[in-house]
């Protein structure tokens, strides 16, 4: 489906913006960019811009995941940031090593994922429903075992202990390192994971029957069901995938921090939302997709990244987001429905 | 020309470079019904949505009692008077509100007034209700009231508007016969009121029992006008096809050995239990009215449903399907009836329609075989005369007709022990019905094929034996020569079998 039939019928010029117009929109803005400000156009800078959304990419992917099976995770952000707190109590506070911190962090982003799940399947509650109450749940959770305070080396617990573990370098360099690629210290190693893992998604999405059939139950569950898809298992496995990717951004995250910070990440649920809807919009696929996905969160990053060589304000940075959002909304639904093209 | 209500000239209508509407010229005169009969594609939904103000139409006029008439909203075609029922019935009914709100519901979405008086909505609702002959309590939930009744909700707010012209949608497709004579009745009496009615229908015995006139169209142009009586059906039939229909003749074979045997089956705890043979090579219609338990049995059948009592023996083999895998598992497969809701992947291509329920089989690994599965669709594309210009169209591109050869494909592309197909012939025209039909029997061989009708005209088309239903158990069984139609019809209203042969 993805640009790789050649269709005989010649496309229209409003089926053309609809495939293509906003792929355009992004070379525009790449364009006007590079020749507005001479430091635009450098590896250091798509680098940067890479690092900015790694995690929030991460994220969307989840997003996505949910999305195909026409559901809705809006825990993601919360599960990143209880992964952040998480990983940050078992080195600093257990004293663990990073190996445990990043195992007990997967373990528990397929539990939330799997809960959100069985509560959507078994439980009949509405996903967005079950999921922000799953939200309110972990925000409320990660606070509860250090009476709500950031996670540090030498904090004073509850209990009157002082904390002694440290974030092992072996974890920092999850958030730290950056890979020699033609030049030195190039590519951090969030970039590396989010390019995995966005192809790892893809494929699973677009290669394997398990996608296929995901799909098919975001279009029509009951025609699934009676073609003989185990609708429910599907649905769940697609939460277990949210989940488990949220809690890989949050290690990335507290890996970044150092430190359990409380108040980070209050940004991810909203961002990683818009770049899966935004991702609609790329190559007129009017459904959530993987690649989509991927170009909708490079999309915000283009653009903030832009404006702020630009030397525009970071309090104009949500109303940017925000309108990218609405146009590529737009973009999706508007215009492919008038073109009679469905 | 007070006669006439509505008059259309020269209407066209393309979609890009797809010309659906090739300029139509129709008179629908008052009092009387019109049926529009044409073939999947012919341009009748585009016909009527072009009349009730879904889509506006590139040239061409419409005349509404002299008074021009292109409406650009369906609130303006409704205001103006022309009114329309469409073949979804969901689409005419708000389910969560009580029936009094339905009836009313144009009137509370455009009326003054924030508060609303909810007695004199209920008295006026009833007032409604009894015009139509509708005996329903007002006050009771639209999603409580069974399929025909809430059809006839939605015709009676579309009486709430005094219609000039009122437009059915195939209304009967989800109706029983009794409840389809309830609709007749209505409109019988909408006639005499002198309301023009445009009824379309792929139903022989709808159109002979309500049409004044016939009118057939093919390739967006009208092709016949009949309104001699008594009416020509055939060469209405031939107008739109383009060529004359032939009769089917059956050649019944000798059936083979048992496939799935139904042993004392009760399908509800105080229904009486049967038992039925269903043989290998044999195609078995099983009719009946809506709610006579064929989509029961049809459900026990697929995995989706337990039997009250009794058991069924799968060549031999004791058979309880746990779910609908199980049943695939099997080899008994199931179309649906209802494509848009049951079985239509919209936005997915021909292709990924078609191979669906077996991924698996055109998998290595979990990776999917493009080429296994293309080669699989271009067989049932050819076998089953699926017109499309490529494999990879998307299923919404498809006429209803060749949808419901893609659903029917869907389970015919891998071999089954037991194919059940439920209503297989909803809303295609008889040009497709014959294609399917002809397909099923043609292949019949190596499985046992159950036909779920509730047609009496397509069980006798397409059966070896035809199976009545009624009360949840079967009431005859009659192998399909020389039929005594009376005697079918007789067990399908429920009367007792006594006298009658089986077979």
């Amino acid at each position: 489906m993805q640009g790789n039939e050649t269709k005989k019928a010649r496309l229209t010029p409003m089926e053309l913006v609809i495939k293509y117009g906003f792929l355009v929109l992004m070379a525009g803005l790449l364009l006007f960019f590079s020749l507005s400000s001479e430091f635009f156009a450098t590896p250091r800078s798509a680098v940067f811009i890479f690092q900015s959304v790694s995690i929030t990419g991460i994220l969307a992917l989840g997003v996505t995941a949910t999305l195909v099976v026409d559901g809705f995770d809006l825990s993601i952000g919360s599960t990143a940031t209880s992964a952040l707190m998480l990983s940050s109590y078992v080195m600093v506070v257990w004293e663990m090593s990073a190996m445990w911190a990043v195992v007990f962090c997967l373990i528990m982003g397929a539990l939330v994922g799997l809960v959100n799940g069985l509560l959507i399947v078994k439980m009949k509650v509405p996903d967005l429903l079950a999921t922000l109450g799953m939200m309110f749940l972990l925000v409320g959770l990660q606070r509860i075992p250090t009476e709500g305070r950031s996670i540090s080396t030498g904090m004073v617990m509850p209990d009157g202990r002082v904390t002694e573990g440290v974030f092992s370098p072996s974890f920092l360099y999850l958030g730290r390192h950056k890979f020699d690629f033609f030049i030195e210290n190039l590519i951090p190693v969030s970039v590396v994971v989010l390019l995995v893992l966005g192809v790892i998604v893809w494929g699973f999405m677009e290669l394997t029957r398990h996608g296929r059939l995901m799909y098919a139950i975001g279009s029509n569950a009951r025609a699934a069901e009676l073609a003989g898809t185990n609708v429910n298992r599907y649905k769940v496995l697609a939460y277990m995938i949210s989940g488990v990717l949220a809690s890989v951004g949050g290690i990335l995250l507290a890996a970044r921090l150092g430190r359990g910070d409380i108040a980070s990440g209050n940004n991810l649920l909203l961002d990683s939302v818009a770049a899966a809807l935004i991702g609609f919009a790329v190559l007129g696929a009017a459904k959530p997709n993987v690649f989509g996905t991927i170009i909708g969160a490079l999309f915000i990053g283009i653009l903030l990244q832009g404006l702020t060589m630009m030397n525009a304000p970071y309090y104009t940075q949500d109303f940017v987001k925000g309108a990218v959002l609405v146009v590529a909304l737009v973009f999706t639904f508007a215009l492919s429905k008038r073109g009679g093209a469905h | 020309m007070q006669n006439t209500a509505v008059k259309i000239q020269g209407l066209t209508k393309a979609f890009g470079a797809n010309n659906v509407l090739r300029g139509i010229d129709l008179e629908l005169p008052k009092g009387q019904v019109t049926a529009l009969m044409g073939a999947n594609g012919a341009g009748k939904s585009t016909l009527v949505k072009v009349l009730c103000g879904v889509h506006v139409a590139n040239a061409g006029s419409v005349g509404l009692y002299g008074a021009h008439y292109m409406p650009s909203s369906p609130a303006e075609a409704i205001s103006a008077g022309v009114v329309t029922v469409h073949q979804s019935i969901n689409d005419g009914v708000v389910p969560d509100l009580d029936v009094a709100s339905n009836l009313m519901l144009d009137e509370l979405a455009g009326g003054a007034g924030f508060f609303m008086n909810t007695r004199k909505i209920r008295a006026k609702a009833r007032e409604l209700a009894e015009a139509i002959g509708l005996d329903v309590d007002v006050r009771h939930e639209v999603s409580e009231l069974g399929l025909a009744d809430r059809q006839l909700v939605a015709i009676a707010r579309a009486m709430a508007h005094k219609p000039k012209l009122l437009i059915l949608d195939e209304p009967t497709s989800s109706l029983s016969a009794k409840e389809a004579g309830r609709l007749f009745e209505l409109i019988d009496r909408l006639r005499a009121q002198g309301v023009a009615i445009l009824y379309i229908s792929h139903r022989s015995s709808d159109i002979k029992r309500i049409a004044d006139r016939i009118v057939s169209m093919r390739d967006g142009k009208i092709s016949g006008v009949f309104d001699d009586k008594p009416l020509d059906y055939e060469g209405a039939v031939k107008a739109m096809l383009g060529r004359a229909m032939s009769e089917v003749s059956l050649d019944i074979p000798q059936a083979g050995a048992p496939v799935l045997r139904l042993e004392n089956m009760a399908l509800q705890p105080d229904s009486k239990p049967f038992s039925l043979d269903l043989r290998d090579g044999e195609v078995v219609a099983i009719t009946g009215l809506v709610g006579s338990g064929k989509s029961e049995l049809a459900d026990v059948l697929y995995g989706q449903a337990r039997p009250a009592a009794g058991q069924m023996k799968l060549k031999g083999e004791v058979y309880a399907p746990r779910n609908q895998a199980a049943a695939i598992k099997a080899g008994v497969f199931r179309t649906p009836k209802d494509r848009a809701t049951n079985a239509v992947i919209q936005g997915f291509d021909i292709t990924k329609n078609i191979t669906l329920p077996f991924t698996e089989r055109h998998a290595v690994g979990g990776f999917i075989k493009h080429m296994s599965e293309r080669k699989t669709t271009r067989r049932m594309v050819s076998d089953l005369g699926i017109i499309c210009q490529h494999q990879s169209d998307d299923i919404g591109s498809l006429s209803g007709g060749n949808q419901q050869k893609v659903m029917v494909g869907r389970w015919m592309a891998e071999a089954s022990n037991v194919l059940v197909l439920d209503e297989p012939f909803q809303g295609v025209d008889i040009q497709a019905r014959r294609d399917i039909g002809a397909k099923i029997r043609e292949t019949a061989k190596g499985r046992a094929t159950v036909v779920m009708v509730a047609e009496m005209d397509e069980a006798v088309e397409i059966a070896d034996r035809i199976v009545v239903m009624a009360e949840h158990t079967i009431k005859g069984e009659h192998r399909n020569e020389n039929i005594d139609l009376n005697a079918v019809l007789a067990q399908v209203a429920g009367v007792e079998s006594g006298q009658l042969n089986a077979r």
